[in-house]
């Protein structure tokens, strides 16, 4: 009997919430309050059904039989049936093969339209938009003169006319020269000290955007790949495993800075021709 | 109104059993209900989640009321999931629900797995509803990542960016199979609406079909049990559907409903507007997938600089831990019965529950299994836990690296263990240990006598 009472005021508890809950919707709605009120409204409810069945009902247990399914059973008579479709017919198994492949064909056909999905990939995994002599931009748009770059910071830069680009992005930033230890090929490439590479990280694409300007290292925050710019950003910790390709720097008669060309290798993480 | 349809559809012998039918009565039966029922309530608000949101790339201007992002150029996208949670009434409640439901979807699926395993209940005849519960989790992941990448923020941003490089790190058909997927060189255009409709259509509709196989083999075959008085493998012993499980299960349904209602009003999820829009250029740091992810992205955190190209041909480092580890994973789960078939030589019907510690071997393979995805889920948070404990984090990656080959075999070795000596001493795990109690004689000493 008192099980019966505390079930019939969890259903009323339940009804009062969802009155309150439409209240607060009509009266401009709050997050927490819809969130307590339908909680209450539910929770009512669940309160209710499960003392109902634990509590109010006398429920016996009871014992069903399974029915033995022993192997083979049953199947004698389904493949009676199947054979029907047979009867008549002289060659079977060409007769079959021929409509299987039609079959399949047919589903081939359809399916080789989802080609239009995307374009060929192509040579364009290995190319971005930097050409020799185009300026490095900021994200603005705005043109910079090498001592513009912090030593302590970096910028985003980017071919001018493409600000944004995913493929092209790569950071600018700036050492003393006489720390550098380039590959002797790329001697030319960081005039007073600035160095712009692919900001994208060579392990899973994500962009390169910490820097430890204290210890001179590139860090990507997604997997921790760390990469040393004094040395052509390579890859010093984390499981990244290609350098961040550079991109080759100069400065015009104006004294900003423009690209000598494009970036030294493919940028972006790693697929199977990524070194063809 | 029962008698109406009856009469119409002739019901009554089938409609008097199906009401009959026996449910055995153990809690870890409903684990699998709680999944069903963070279905229906993820259909139920994400229905109302539809009517807001658009699939759309276009880049707006922000000019809502939340003040830090006003001005900015966002995606349509975008703009209609800070409508919903800002200018939307009752919107904002809705996405928090939805998403909450979704992380206990996944959640509660993966332990009715591992209940399913660990009690033998996959065995024959119950192979074919393994593969297809396992195809079930296999949507649901799916619809995991593709629903928390619709909003295009920044987070998302990070992850379709992460899963594009696993998809292009495969050998071969890598670069062709991103570019179809994505329809071009991340980041694309293309990619939001395309995971509108397979978030919306194609992998509920496939979850749904399924869970009706699903549903329909299990009423088939009649439930498992555990062992106890008066239970055989021929039989089933258990409630009847009506009333008790019924009402039972309506307890169920609105508990889970109400549980999830509280924490999507009062627990905040998934921010967006702390996060701000995607932009190719910036990542969020730290940057965390929601739970159910996080195995992978620690896996590709741990996994050493190791790229090898041989005769031209490069395995990208992505590739093993980001898409071979999952596959091969994902293929003993889902061919586990088979593979336990072949190992045990036990072909025979099994419709009588194990206790986990009856069998230590399959015990000791699933303890194991789940601590390695212990560790990785850990290791996919190693910034935070250097953070925190202030740790520099490469100590942590080779914290976790060592971790990833030690702690599994050792919890492994450890499970097997206690099962044997639980199996051998046949005590409960949670009884209590002894099967005597210490009385003080009247000499004021001690005597033990059995426990009444």
């Amino acid at each position: 009997m008192k099980a019966e009472r505390v079930v019939r005021g969890c259903f009323a508890l339940s009804l009062a919430a969802s009155v309150g809950l439409s209240l607060v919707y009509l009266a401009g709605g709050s997050r927490a309050w819809e969130g307590v009120l339908l909680a209450a409204a539910l929770g009512g409810i669940a309160v209710g059904f499960i003392l109902w069945a634990t509590r109010l009902i006398d429920a016996p247990d009871n014992v069903e039989e399974r029915r033995e399914q022993k192997p083979g059973e049953g199947l004698g008579l389904i493949s009676e049936v199947l054979e029907q479709s047979v009867t008549g017919v002289s060659r079977r198994k060409v007769l079959a093969g021929l409509a299987s492949g039609a079959a399949a064909s047919l589903g081939a056909a359809l399916a080789i339209p989802s080609l239009s999905l995307g374009p060929q990939p192509g040579r364009s995994l290995f190319r971005t938009l930097w050409v020799p002599g185009i300026p490095a931009v900021d994200s603005e748009g705005g043109r910079v003169r090498p001592e513009d770059v912090p030593l302590s910071g970096i910028i985003t830069v980017f071919p001018q006319g493409s600000e944004g680009a995913g493929d092209s992005q790569a950071v600018l930033l700036r050492v003393a020269p006489d720390l550098l230890s380039l590959p002797e090929a790329r001697a030319s490439w960081a005039p007073q000290g600035c160095l712009a590479y692919s900001k994208i990280c060579t392990h899973a694409g994500c962009p390169v955007g910490l820097y430890r300007a204290q210890a001179r290292e590139l860090l990507c925050p997604c997997h921790q790949s760390t990469f040393d710019v004094l040395t052509g950003a390579a890859p010093v910790f984390g499981p990244a495993v290609r350098p961040l390709p550079q991109l080759p720097l100069a400065v015009d008669e104006d004294g900003y800075l423009v690209a000598q060309g494009d970036f030294s290798g493919p940028v972006g993480p790693s697929f199977w021709n990524v070194t063809q | 109104m029962i008698r109406y349809v009856e009469s119409r559809l002739g019901l009554d012998s089938w409609g008097r059993r199906a009401l009959r039918k026996v449910f055995p009565d153990h809690w870890s039966f409903l684990i699998g209900e709680i999944a069903l029922f963070c279905f229906i309530i993820l259909v139920a608000t994400g229905t109302f989640l539809t009517l807001f949101y658009r699939p759309d790339a276009a880049v707006v201007t922000y000019e809502g009321p939340y003040e830090p992002l006003r001005g900015q150029e966002v995606s349509a996208a975008f703009d209609s999931v800070m409508r919903l949670s800002f200018e939307v009434r009752a919107g904002l409640v809705m996405r928090q629900i939805h998403h909450w439901a979704a992380l206990v979807f996944v959640a509660s699926t993966v332990v009715h797995m591992c209940r399913v395993f660990f009690t033998g209940a996959f065995r024959r005849p119950r192979e074919l509803n393994w593969i297809v519960g396992f195809t079930m989790l296999m949507l649901a992941l799916g619809l995991g990542f593709t629903g928390y990448s619709l909003p295009d923020d920044l987070l998302s941003g990070t992850g379709l960016r992460i899963g594009y490089s696993a998809l292009i790190s495969i050998p071969f058909a890598g670069p062709y199979i991103a570019s179809l997927a994505f329809g071009g060189e991340f980041p694309t255009e293309n990619v939001i609406s395309r995971l509108f409709v397979l978030h919306v259509m194609l992998l509920p509709g496939l979850t749904i079909a399924l869970l009706g196989a699903h549903l329909a083999i299990l009423w088939r075959q009649k439930h498992t049990q555990y062992r106890g008085p008066g239970r055989s493998e021929s039989n089933v012993v258990g409630k009847g559907l009506w009333p008790y499980q019924a009402l039972l299960s309506l307890g169920v349904m609105a508990l889970t409903a109400a549980v999830l209602a509280l924490m999507g009003g009062l627990v905040q999820i998934n921010p967006i507007w702390l996060y701000g829009p995607f932009d190719a250029t910036t990542v969020s740091a730290p940057s965390q997938p929601d739970w159910y992810m996080g195995w992978l992205d620690g896996a590709t955190r741990l996994f050493p600089p190791w790229e090898p190209t041989v005769f031209g041909v490069t395995i990208p480092s992505m590739f093993l831990p980001a898409v071979l580890l999952p596959g091969l994973f994902f293929t003993v789960v889902a061919l586990w019965p088979f593979i336990e078939r072949r190992l045990t030589n036990d072909a025979a019907e099994h419709h009588l529950l194990d206790s986990p510690r009856d069998e230590p071997g399959r015990t000791a393979l699933g303890v194991a299994g789940l601590l390695f995805f212990t560790v990785l889920t850990l290791a996919g948070g190693n910034d935070l836990i250097a953070l925190t404990l202030d740790i520099q984090v490469e100590s942590m990656t080779r914290f976790f690296r060592l971790a990833m080959f030690v702690v599994p075999p050792v919890g492994g070795a450890l499970a097997y263990r206690i099962c044997r000596q639980l199996r051998d001493s046949r005590e409960h795990p949670l009884g209590r240990g002894s099967g005597v109690v210490l009385r003080r004689t009247e000499q004021g000493g001690f005597e033990e006598v059995p426990r009444s």
